[in-house]
Parts: structure tokens; C-alpha cells; sequence
């Protein structure tokens, strides 16, 4: 039984079991790096993509149940030669040390900007929380999301 | 930390009340007189140890939930508390004189804590529990008076409340306070322990457990005759605390203490919903105050029965002898399966097993349905467990179906009838 | 700037190769701060940085006709920059732009051996070598343009643009010259070196030639790595060291849906399968079946506890004594923390093939040259038949799984030749058998006189060996699983000055009286090795906190308390340039619960000097600490990338705060139990201080002093300090957890 999902605009049919977990089918099936493995268990954030512009785990969604709502992953937001915003905010902060959990970081600040392209210090603190950053790069993630918050501002 | 959702009725009750008993009584019952304000009294002026005592009742009584509004100062109020009429907003109860309740006398801080009645004489909604906190004794309240006093005050002036029109009129809320507010706390029972009686005070008083855990009536008043039978808050089961409660055969003093202060037993699941900052709180309580708790709930569980049968350990999996759609086994696989599958690492220490879960036995879906679609955060000092929400990746369809699976697979109760809809009700409940 | 050639010449024609490594006699030398094996051997002593072991130029730089350099590094990106920074140190000395110059950093097939990339000393060992390596290329380069141009080379300069120009106008591209250009060289000692004014490159914030593929999905990370025919591996053990599965017959396994292939040897037992969801899901079947538990002490009471119970053989660090006034006024405490997970973000993950009789194997261990060791080792396979190349991986603070997970893939990748192997442990696989950061205990009395000098200074510090990082096959879990097992070496401490358990249990303050005793305690109950800052996260802390005992004792400014006993220049001037940005004398308590504090620490006192202050208000309901804001200055000599250096001592001050109020890996006395993010919290963003102000002090000339782990020590005992300022409680024992500090708080 094939499975048929949209990520980043694309169709495609996927041959992994229905089971599987989304992150697996992106990272294997569809060679994507953007989401990556951190737990497992909904816990770090690592894994994070979009269903219908919202950020979820990826790790905790079968690709079964995916259906026909619009997946959308880091590698949706921009390219390393046209980045989007928030990727570009995150580049010119140069936001990430290691940078395993910066994928997952992205995702889940657009997801806040796509709803409120003006949140308060306090509303991207709360609204990262579910992501985990093993090391201490949150001070530059924070003035990303603030410098992408900007720039989406001053884009009107 | 979610507002308090209760069902006040008290309006439109109210409304009834001051009709039926006529103009003249309702001048009677209506009219209380303003205590004059004092100076505000010196943090000093209070000991060490009355302050100490005042901080642990106060956690007892959980003021600090409804008094705080998300990432506000704390006890400085304007926490917003819908209810099916309107919206009430939280009083500063920091020692703020313009703001709070720095002016207040001891006197008047204990009778609007038990008697509902604010300085000035105006009513208080009982949002605020005085049907409980009227049975806290005097030296009790004087004490959190201290601990409140002892504290910095915050100037933070509440919103108006927002109640729909009709509803605004505090003078009404006496005749609620005629039917439902009875006076004094009950004496000692000489028959049961000091433990037993200590847990018995703390319970019917400063916990208030049966603001959540009892039925309320029409008149938004827990039912007379029903305490503890349970009831509902911010959309989340309460669960009766009496025998009808269905598990009460797996709880015992041990395991009510573990979870009141860890958040969390093995053997039942984890505080969840609004239980969470109950046990948040509960987890700062000296541990003789929370066993005395546990102590008079397991009582009020069995009935007092002592012989009542061993602690039942469940372990259900019906797992090899189902006929269940491979497509839903799939879903929870790759969705549950991490943490809820027997023997996963998550079951292997320590954490509750599904087929514990008193949630998913229940015969009213609604708590299973809301961990799955809300998860359930850990409480804040605590390593308990905590569940990822699951509301913006699965459909109602999918949901619906995980949780008829894992009924199926781990109890012996017969499926939910409507899941699906109730789920799609729950969630559109969740978004207003 | 002298351009004088001392030594040979070298002429394009036959270029002249001289070797010199026949009858230099080799040294080991504790390359990588001490920690791992011995390190490559020194042939050239006089030669600076990691050319004392690789003093052949064409080791570190070849330049193609087109004029684009490859440079080697033996050091490795674990997300501190390095591939960054020293893109920059050898973009700057060869004069050439960072984009025509290709960084290789350590692969055993390519690159110099410079042993772990650990102990702060990339910068020290690899940017030393490499900057000293392009400098002699540079004057090699200049030579040869002399020679062609007919001119001398005084007359010549590079451009920066990859050529060299003359006065008169004529130019000739380093293409051109590479041509012909044997690099099959030494190096020599004194080449000079680029100055600081000139400076194109270094200095600069070169934006990281790492990010823009990690913030746009390319491919950064060794898990993103996909090789033809690749196999997914997942290994079958209990939820914790000690712990063994019982396993089904092999039969039974290899027969369960989507296994390939089942590997077991002894005790060790993994799946492969061609997809790696199939992996997961049999391995989540036979995880779940029963386990044993090896009969073991597997202590889990206090730090102090279980540390003091064991055999120790002391080890004096310091004994200095002086004749002093007597003491009136001392302090004693006794500080510690517990066992602490490395918490790595990305689980580690390794890939391995055997290909036309050469076994590769991908890792992102610190020690690459290592993993070819052990797996030589274990494999009993010939070295040379052996490839390691490190691939970046999460964050990784020290030795987390690593080490193990490439023993385990290229086991594997043995039993499935012409097939990639890609192994990747699960999450709580990672928590349940890496090795932690080892729990310490110090004991601290020091006492003042009445002119509040230091006259007394009693220290004890107890700790495991922390340097267990694999050199042989009995280093990693696999070899001692596999049947003859490899017995596990016997932990040993690193000899000071670099020190382990005894890291900076030397202070740099200077006291007459100093007795410092280490307790090396060698019996390892729980699994340890390496986390970031070895001993110097305690050592600093029980020192710091004791300076400030010692000021509240004495009723003086603890910054005072400290230069008053500091002549180090370096560290008076961080200490005074954090303390003017952050208005330390102006603070004032404006609430209850409002304090402030700070810490200072040279790293080894011999690395990056660090001072730290804080402000903080703590929750008195919760007793959350609000950190407001922290300013923290850093001398770490020359500088490269300044953002780069801000970035690492940003990320120390959050990765310490968070070991310091919430880490503790804990276990039940059969298994561990800290197995997942909820069972071992670490701090989020919510906790996260307002701001956060890295001051880089420039030390032009000086040389380079790794950074990676300056603020480990100093922000925890700021945070301490701070807490002691806001309560009036003095807090020894980490984690200073919420309910700890609000119990102690309430009872006030």
C-alpha cells in the first residue's frame, strides 16, 4: 500500500510502511537533512517540520497519517544560494554552534512568525520552549527570531 | 498554567434567589460593613515561624494558581478565569496598599477569605472558595495573612471583570451565599486518627479538593450529598474521590502520596490538566501535611472499609489476541509506540503503563482525549514524565482511532461510543 | 619585518627534499591537553605548535596551479569553529582570500596527526602549526617569485588576491609558481609571520563556512551522510551499562521482519536492515524482552558518598609554605557535583565500509586517529589497512558515545564487505552507556589574617580519572563485549600542569600557604571519561565560592578579595574589564532575592583566562533563579574570530549554568535512570538570561589559548556566588535545583 504525501510543494509517493515516522521518510526516502533524529520521543525539538504551517514533531508522526495536509520542512524555507528569512536571520546572527538542533530551531520560530510576525520577547521564549539546545546558543536564537521578526516587519 | 474554568451559575441562581425571597430580606443579607483600612503592617511584625506556617497553608490552599496571571508577578492577581458567564480576573493579594491588600486587617482578610466579603463590603464571586475556606480556623488564616503580608508588594490593578449583562451585580451574590455558604468547620471525628482528622481539615478546607472534584449543581454549588463524586475543571475530568471512583481499588495511602508529591505514580499515570499545578504545588508541602491528605482521601476511596481487597496490579495487553486494524497498530507504532509500548524504555522505569491509567478506563473519554490532544507538561522542580502534545499532527479520525486501539488493547472495558465526534467537540472546546 | 633566510634555499629546479626525521630521536608529547594516548612523536622540537611532529610543509598546505590552497588540519569541527577559525589563520598567512583555500580537517589518509581535538588546544597545537606552516609557504612562495621576476624579494609583496606584485608593476599568480614549488619541505622555526595591522583575514568575523548548509538543509552532519547500498544498524543492549539482553536464538531474529542481517559476537549483538525504520522497530522488540544486571557496586548516594568510599591514592598538587601572620578569621566548606551526562543533542552515529580490502570508517569521536587504533585492535586488522576521517556530529563536550559507536559500525561493516554500514545509537541508549562526566567532591579550608591576607589555603579534591577516551579495543564497550574480550585499561590521571580530576586545583591567586592534595580515586563504578573542563568545572567552583566566603567573612568587595591576591596582569584585566561592563561597583540590591556575583579562572592557568559577573533574582515560590544578565570577559591571546570566540564562552555560560542548577545522572544501584530528556532536564529557553555581554580582550603578538572551555567553571560559581549575594545561603552541592534553593530559602 502506498502512501502519497506533499512536502515542500511536491507529491510524492512513499514506499516506507505507513508506520513509519515522517523523519525517517524525509531523511531516507526523500534525502532530506533538514529534521533529524534527537529522541524519538517528543522531547527536543530536533525533528521539527510543519503540517499545515503548524510546527509538530516528526519524529511522533506516521508518515500514514500524513494524508493530504501540506508538509513543509526546513529545506521549504530557502535555499543556501536564496535563504529565507529566518534562515537568513539565523546566518547573520551567526546562530548555531554545533548547529544539530538549528534546523529544528527554524522551524519551530516560523512557525510562531507565520501567526504573529510581531511576538513579544516573552512569546518566543515560551514558544521555543519545546526545543532543546545542548550548547547555549539560545541567546542567538532568541535575536534571530527577533531580527526575522524585523525583517518581516519592515517587508510588511 | 491553564485559568480555572468553574461553572458559576452564580448569576443567574442569585438572580432567583434575591426574587424569591423579597426586597426586605435582600436588604438584610446584602449589606456588609467596609473594615476600616490599617496602616500596612511591617514584614517584622510577623515570626519567622507564623510566616513559615503561612507559606505552607498558603500551598495547601494553592492561592498562588488563580492569583498569578501567566509569567506575573506572583499573588499580584489579574489572571483571567472564564466561566459560561463571563470572565472574572484574579484581586492582587500582594501587601500593595493602593493595588492590594496592604490596608487590610487580619480581621478582614479572614472573613473575605471564608465569608467571601471584600474590605469595603462588597461581595466576592466565589470563584474564590470560601464554601471551604470558611472551615480554615482563625490562627490558619492569620498565619497566611502573614506570609502574604511578609511579601513584596506589587502594584497590579485587575482588569474589569467581563460578565455577560445582568450578571455584574455583586449584591446579588448574597443570596447565592444564603443557599450554598455554611458556616464552620466540623469537629473532630474522635472515632479516626489525628492524621486522618489533620487530612480531613486540610481537604474540606484550604485544599479544596471538592471545588474540583465534587458536581456542581445548577446553581453552580457542589452538590449537596454528592461530595467528591467528581466533577469537571478546564475541560479535564476530575475524578471522583469517593468509592465510586472506578480505580479506587488500585489507590492506597502509599500510592496517593507518591502522586500527590511527585506528580506521578507507576501504578496510575501522572497528574494531568489542572491536576498539574495541584501537584506543582503539593510537591513544596512537608511531607507530613501531604501523607494526612492522602491519608483522609484513601479513607474517603474505600468508604472506610478496612478490609478492603489487596492493591490491584494491572497489566493488561491484548495485543496477541486482537483482530485490530493494522492500519491503526500502525499509527500508534509509529506515534505511541516510543513511550506507550509495554517494555519500552519509557515502562521500564518506572513509568506508568497504559493499561494503568485510570484515564483510559474511565467511562467518559474525556481526559484520554485531552492528554493526547494537549500532552501533559511536568511539573516545574519534578522529573516526571512529560507528554508531547499531539493536537496539531493527528486528525480527530486519527485520534479517535489510537484511542480506541489502545482501549482496546490495554483494558477489559467496552469501546467508547461516538469517539470520533466527542474527540472533534473536545478539540473545538479547546480552541475557544 | 625581516625577510632574511636563515636556512636552505630552495631552487625550482629539483627542488631539494631534506629529511630530517631519520635521526632526530622521536619524544611522546601530550598533545590534545593530555588527554587520550601519547600523541604523535616529536621529531622537531624546535619547531611551534603540531609541526613538532609533522614539520613537512606539504603536511599541511599544497597549493594548486590555479592558486588555491588545500590546508590539513589533524583537528576536528565539533561546532567550536575551529574549521572556521583556522581557515582564517591559513587564508591570513598564505595572503590568500578564505574562499580559494579548502580546509581538510583530520582523516589518518590525508592529514597530520595532532592527536584528540580536546583540552582547548586546537588553536594552540594545529593553528600554531598551520600559521607557522603558511608562513614558511608564503616565504617559499616570495623566494620562488624572486628567482623569476629576477628581483629581490624586498621588493615583492603579496596581495592578498593569490599573487605576488613588484614595484615595478609585474606580477606573478601563486598558480604559477606552484607549479614547480616542492613543498616536500620543513618547515623552519622563524618564518616571519604577518602583523597585526596588516592583518586581512584574522580578526575579522569571518561568517562560519559551516552555517549556511546547516541552516538550509545541506548536507553538514555525519548522519546525513548516504553511501550506495548503505545498511541501517541499530545495536540490541539492556537500558544501562551493566545491563545484558536476553536474547532469542540467532535464527529467530534474523527472521523478523525487515533484519538483513543479525550481528553477534560475545556479548555484543546488533541488527542491520535496509531501511532504518526496520531497524528501529526490531530493535524496539528485543529491547523490550528481559535483561540481566552484572552484580556490581553501582553506587547512588551523594557524590561525596560514593567517592569517599573508594581506595585513593594521593597525589600532592601543590605544597608551598611561607611565614605568614596568624590566621583570625577562616571558612571551610566542602563542595561537589554529581555525575553529569554530556547530553549530547544528535545521538552519536558512525559509518563504516569495507571496500577493496580498506575498512573506512566516518566518525565524529574527538580522537580520529584513535578510532583507527582500536578498530586495528579489534578487528586485529593491519593499521594501514585502515581509513578514519571525522565527520562533524552534534555537539559532543567531550567523550560521549562516540568512540564506542565507531568500534561497533566498523565491526559490522567487517560482516557485510562492499556494504556501507551507517550505525546510530537512540536516544536513551546514549544516556544509558555513554560515559559520564565523573562526580567530584572538594574540601576546602582557607583562613585570613587580620590584614585579610590569605595565609591559609587547605584543599582536597577527590575525583575518578576523567581521561578514559579509547587508545585500544579495551577503551570501547564493544571490546569489552566481544569474545576474547579486551580487558579495560586501568584509568590514570593526567600529570599536572594540564591535570585532570586536578584541573585548576591550583590556584592562580598568589598564596603564600597552598596545600592541595588530589585523591585519584582509580575504581570507576559508573562509566566516566572527559566533559568539557575535566576537574577545573569543580575545582573553579570550590575556589571561587571559598574567595567569596572568605570576602563575606572579611566584610570586603570579593573583586577586591581577589586582585588584592592576583598579580597575573592577564587576569587582572579580565577581571576588571567585566567588572567595569557589567557596573559591578555601582550594583545595588533594588529587591529581596536580588544579588549579584562573580568568578574568575585562567583555564589549566595555562590556557584562556576568564572573568564572569552576574545579577540574578530568585523566585521565592519556585525557587527559579532569573539570571538578568551576565557579563563575562575573555583574553584568549591573538584572535581570530572574535564572534567566534563570543560564541563558545556564551554557550560555556549556558551549558554551565544548566549542569549547575539542574544536572545530575542518576542511578537506582542496578540501572541508570536519568534514559531521556524528562528524566535528565537540562535548561530551556525559559531560563535563559536576559542578556548575555562576552568582552574580547585583543592580545595581538600573543599566542593563541583556546577558548572551548574558559567559562565552565566560572559560570557556575558566579551563579554560586550570585545565589549567596540574593539568599544569604551558601549552596556547595550542584545541582542547586529549584527545590533545593526554595527549601533553603523558605526556611530563612
Amino acid at each position: 500500500m502506498t502512501v502519497s504525501i506533499v512536502v515542500n510543494g511536491k507529491q510524492h509517493d512513499i514506499e516506507s510502511s505507513p508506520d513509519t515516522p515522517l523523519l525517517y521518510v524525509l531523511r531516507g526516502e526523500l534525502e532530506l537533512n533538514g529534521a533529524k533524529y534527537g529522541c524519538g520521543l517528543g522531547q527536543c525539538g530536533a525533528c521539527t517540520v510543519h503540517i499545515n504551517g503548524t510546527a509538530v514533531f516528526s519524529c511522533l508522526t506516521p508518515v500514514g497519517a500524513v494524508g493530504d495536509r501540506p508538509v513543509r520542512t526546513l529545506e521549504g524555507l530557502g535555499t543556501v544560494d536564496a535563504p529565507g528569512v529566518v534562515q537568513k536571520a539565523f546566518q547573520d546572527e551567526q546562530a548555531a554552534q554545533c548547529g544539530y538542533c538549528i534546523a529544528g530551531m527554524i522551524m519551530r520560530a516560523q512557525s510562531l512568525l507565520d501567526k504573529n510576525p510581531k511576538p513579544t520577547d516573552e512569546e518566543i521564549r515560551t514558544h521555543m520552549q519545546p526545543n532543546l539546545c545542548r550548547c547555549g546558543t539560545h541567546v542567538r536564537i532568541l535575536r534571530a527570531v527577533r531580527r526575522a521578526s524585523d525583517e518581516l516587519v519592515k517587508q510588511g | 498554567m491553564n485559568p480555572r474554568k468553574r461553572l458559576l451559575w452564580a448569576g443567574a441562581a442569585a438572580i432567583c434567589a434575591v426574587g424569591a425571597l423579597g426586597l426586605g430580606i435582600a436588604a438584610w443579607v446584602v449589606y456588609e460593613p467596609e473594615i476600616p483600612k490599617i496602616p500596612r503592617p511591617a514584614a517584622s511584625s510577623f515570626s519567622a515561624d507564623q510566616i513559615k506556617r503561612g507559606e505552607q497553608l498558603a500551598t495547601v490552599g494553592d492561592c498562588i494558581v488563580c492569583h498569578t496571571k501567566d509569567n506575573g508577578p506572583p499573588f499580584a492577581g489579574s489572571r483571567a478565569l472564564p466561566t459560561p458567564f463571563g470572565t472574572l480576573y484574579s484581586n492582587n493579594i500582594t501587601p500593595d496598599e493602593e493595588t492590594g491588600i496592604g490596608n487590610w486587617s487580619a480581621e478582614a482578610f479572614r472573613r473575605a477569605v471564608k465569608e467571601g466579603i471584600g474590605r469595603d463590603g462588597s461581595h466576592l464571586y466565589p470563584a474564590l472558595p470560601y464554601e471551604h475556606f470558611i472551615k480554615v480556623n482563625d490562627d490558619d488564616l492569620d498565619a497566611i495573612y502573614a506570609f502574604l503580608m511578609s511579601r513584596e508588594p506589587v502594584s497590579e490593578v485587575a482588569p474589569e471583570n467581563q460578565l455577560l449583562p445582568g450578571l455584574g451585580i455583586r449584591q446579588s451574590l448574597a443570596g447565592w451565599k444564603l443557599l450554598f455558604l455554611h458556616g464552620g468547620h466540623s469537629e473532630e471525628d474522635t472515632t479516626k486518627s489525628a492524621e486522618w482528622n489533620r487530612g480531613k481539615y486540610l481537604v474540606d478546607g484550604l485544599a479544596h479538593c471538592g471545588a474540583c472534584h465534587t458536581p456542581r449543581n445548577l446553581l453552580g454549588a457542589e452538590k449537596w450529598g454528592n461530595e467528591f463524586g467528581g466533577g469537571i475543571a478546564e475541560g479535564w475530568n476530575a475524578p471522583p474521590l469517593n468509592a465510586s471512583n472506578p480505580s479506587a481499588a488500585r489507590w492506597n495511602v502509599d500510592a496517593l502520596t507518591e502522586y500527590l508529591t511527585t506528580g506521578t505514580s507507576a501504578a496510575h499515570s501522572t497528574a494531568a490538566g489542572p491536576m498539574g499545578p495541584v501537584s506543582e504545588g503539593l510537591l513544596r508541602l512537608n511531607s507530613k501535611d501531604v501523607h494526612a491528605i492522602a491519608t483522609y482521601i484513601d479513607d474517603i476511596m474505600h468508604a472506610g472499609r478496612p478490609d478492603r481487597p489487596q492493591l490491584q496490579n494491572v497489566d493488561v495487553d491484548n495485543s496477541k489476541t486482537s483482530s485490530m486494524q493494522s492500519a491503526t497498530a500502525d499509527l500508534f507504532q509509529g506515534a505511541c509506540a516510543g513511550c506507550h509500548e509495554p517494555k519500552s524504555p519509557m515502562a521500564l522505569r518506572g513509568r506508568p503503563l497504559l493499561s494503568a491509567t485510570s484515564d483510559l478506563n474511565a467511562d467518559d473519554p474525556r481526559n484520554s482525549i485531552q492528554a493526547v490532544l494537549q500532552g501533559i507538561q511536568a511539573p516545574v522542580g519534578s522529573n516526571a514524565p512529560y507528554m508531547p502534545p499531539f493536537a496539531d499532527n493527528l486528525t480527530d479520525s486519527q485520534v479517535s482511532a489510537l484511542l480506541g486501539y489502545a482501549r482496546f488493547r490495554f483494558t477489559t472495558k467496552a469501546p467508547w461510543p461516538d469517539l470520533e465526534k466527542t474527540v472533534r467537540e473536545i478539540r473545538k472546546e479547546n480552541q475557544q | 619585518m625581516n625577510h632574511q633566510i636563515t636556512r636552505r634555499s630552495f631552487l625550482a629546479a629539483g627542488g631539494v627534499a631534506v629529511a630530517f626525521s631519520i635521526t632526530r630521536p622521536a619524544l611522546a608529547q601530550l598533545a590534545g591537553g593530555g588527554e587520550g594516548g601519547p600523541g604523535p612523536a616529536i621529531i622537531a622540537a624546535n619547531l611551534p605548535g603540531s609541526l613538532k611532529s609533522s614539520p613537512f610543509l606539504d603536511s599541511w598546505i599544497q597549493i594548486d596551479d590555479q592558486g588555491s590552497a588545500t590546508v590539513y588540519t589533524g583537528k576536528a569541527e565539533l561546532g567550536q569553529g575551529i574549521r572556521t577559525a583556522l581557515t582564517q589563520v591559513a587564508a591570513e598567512e598564505l595572503d590568500i582570500k578564505p574562499a580559494d583555500l579548502h580546509l581538510v580537517t583530520v582523516d589518518t589518509l590525508r592529514t597530520p596527526d595532532e592527536g584528540l581535538t580536546a583540552g582547548s588546544h586546537s588553536m594552540q597545537d594545529s593553528g600554531t602549526a598551520i600559521r607557522n606552516a603558511a608562513a614558511n609557504v608564503r616565504m617559499l612562495l616570495l623566494q620562488q617569485a624572486s628567482t623569476r621576476l629576477g628581483l629581490p624579494v624586498a621588493d615583492l609583496d603579496t596581495n592578498g588576491q593569490g599573487s605576488i606584485t613588484a614595484k615595478d608593476g609585474r606580477s606573478i599568480s601563486y598558480g604559477e609558481i606552484a607549479r614547480t614549488l616542492d613543498l616536500h619541505v620543513e618547515a623552519i622555526a622563524n618564518a616571519p609571520l604577518r602583523q597585526t595591522a596588516e592583518f586581512r583575514t584574522m580578526g575579522q568575523n569571518l561568517p562560519r563556512v559551516d552555517i549556511p548548509a546547516k541552516t538550509t538543509g545541506g548536507a553538514a552532519f555525519i548522519h546525513d551522510m548516504r553511501l550506495p547500498g548503505m545498511l541501517h544498524a541499530r545495536v540490541l543492549r539492556g537500558p544501562s551499562e551493566g545491563t545484558h539482553l536476553q536474547l532469542p536464538p540467532a535464527h529467530e531474529i534474523e527472521a523478523m521482519a525487515g533484519v538483513a542481517k543479525f550481528v553477534q559476537n560475545g556479548g555484543f549483538a546488533a541488527i542491520l536492515a535496509e531501511k532504518e525504520w526496520d531497524a528501529i522497530r526490531a530493535m524496539r522488540i528485543l529491547q523490550s524482552l528481559p535483561y540481566d544486571i552484572a552484580p556490581r557496586p553501582f553506587p547512588n548516594g551523594p557524590a561525596s558518598e560514593t567517592l569517599k568510599a573508594l581506595p585513593a591514592r594521593d597525589i600532592v598538587i601543590l605544597d608551598t609554605s611561607n611565614a605568614v601572620a596568624n590566621p583570625v578569621r577562616s571558612v571551610k566548606h566542602s563542595y561537589s557535583r554529581h555525575w553529569i551526562s554530556h547530553g549530547s543533542i544528535g545521538p552519536s552515529c558512525a559509518v563504516a565500509w569495507l571496500k577493496d580490502d580498506l575498512l573506512t570508517i566516518w566518525t565524529h569521536s574527538q580522537g580520529t586517529y584513535d578510532v583507527r587504533r582500536v578498530a586495528a585492535e579489534l578487528l586485529n586488522r593491519p593499521i594501514e589497512k585502515i581509513r578514519a576521517i571525522h565527520a562533524e556530529g552534534a555537539g559532543c563536550y567531550g567523550q560521549n558515545g562516540a568512540d564506542d559507536v565507531a568500534a561497533e559500525a566498523a565491526l559490522l561493516a567487517m560482516a557485510m564487505p562492499g556494504r556501507p554500514v551507517r550505525l546510530q545509537w537512540m536516544r536513551e541508549q546514549e544516556f544509558g552507556w555513554e560515559p559520564l562526566g565523573p562526580g567530584m567532591v572538594t574540601q576546602v579550608e582557607a583562613a585570613l589574617d587580620d590584614t585579610n591576607r590569605i595565609v591559609r589555603w587547605n584543599y582536597e579534591v577527590w575525583s575518578n580519572p576523567h581521561n578514559n577516551r579509547p587508545v585500544g579495543a579495551g577503551g570501547v564497550l564493544i571490546g569489552n563485549e566481544v569474545v576474547p574480550p579486551f580487558e579495560a585499561p586501568e584509568g590514570k590521571p593526567i600529570p599536572m600542569p594540564e591535570g585532570d580530576g586536578s584541573r585548576n586545583s591550583n590556584p592562580l591567586y598568589d598564596l603564600p600557604n597552598m596545600n592541595v592534595i588530589y585523591h585519584f580515586i582509580k575504581d570507576m563504578p559508573i562509566r566516566v571519561s572527559a566533559l568539557r573542563s575535566l576537574g577545573a568545572h569543580l575545582n573553579v567552583f570550590s575556589i571561587e565560592s571559598t574567595f567569596d566566603e572568605l570576602a563575606s567573612a572579611a566584610n570586603i568587595d570579593p573583586l577586591v578579595l581577589r586582585l588584592n591576591h592576583m598579580a597575573d596582569e592577564r587576569a587582572r584585566g579580565v577581571m576588571q574589564a567585566a567588572a567595569d561592563k557589567f557596573g559591578w561597583q555601582e550594583r545595588k540590591k533594588s529587591k529581596p532575592l536580588h544579588g549579584f556575583g562573580m568568578a574568575f579562572a585562567r583555564y589549566k592557568n595555562l590556557g584562556a583566562y576568564c572573568a564572569i559577573f552576574m545579577e540574578i533574582s530568585v523566585d521565592r515560590d519556585t525557587g527559579m533563579i532569573a539570571v538578568e544578565r551576565v557579563n563575562a570577559a575573555t583574553d584568549c591571546g591573538e584572535v581570530v574570530s572574535p564572534n567566534g570566540i563570543i560564541n563558545q564562552v556564551e554557550g560555556a555560560i549556558l551549558q554551565s549554568l544548566s549542569w549547575c542548577v539542574h544536572e545530575a545522572a542518576r542511578n537506582d544501584g542496578k540501572v541508570r535512570t536519568s534514559f531521556d530528556w524528562s528524566a535528565y532536564p537540562i535548561l530551556r529557553f525559559i531560563e535563559v538570561p536576559r542578556r548575555i555581554d562576552v568582552a574580547v580582550i585583543e592580545q595581538p603578538g600573543k599566542p593563541f589559548l583556546g577558548v572551548a572551555e574558559c567559562g565552565q567553571g566560572p559560570a557556575s560559581a558566579a551563579l554560586a556566588n550570585a545565589l549567596a549575594d540574593a539568599t544569604g545561603v551558601r549552596f556547595t552541592h550542584m545541582p542547586l535545583t529549584p527545590e533545593k534553593v526554595r527549601r533553603a530559602i523558605v526556611t530563612n
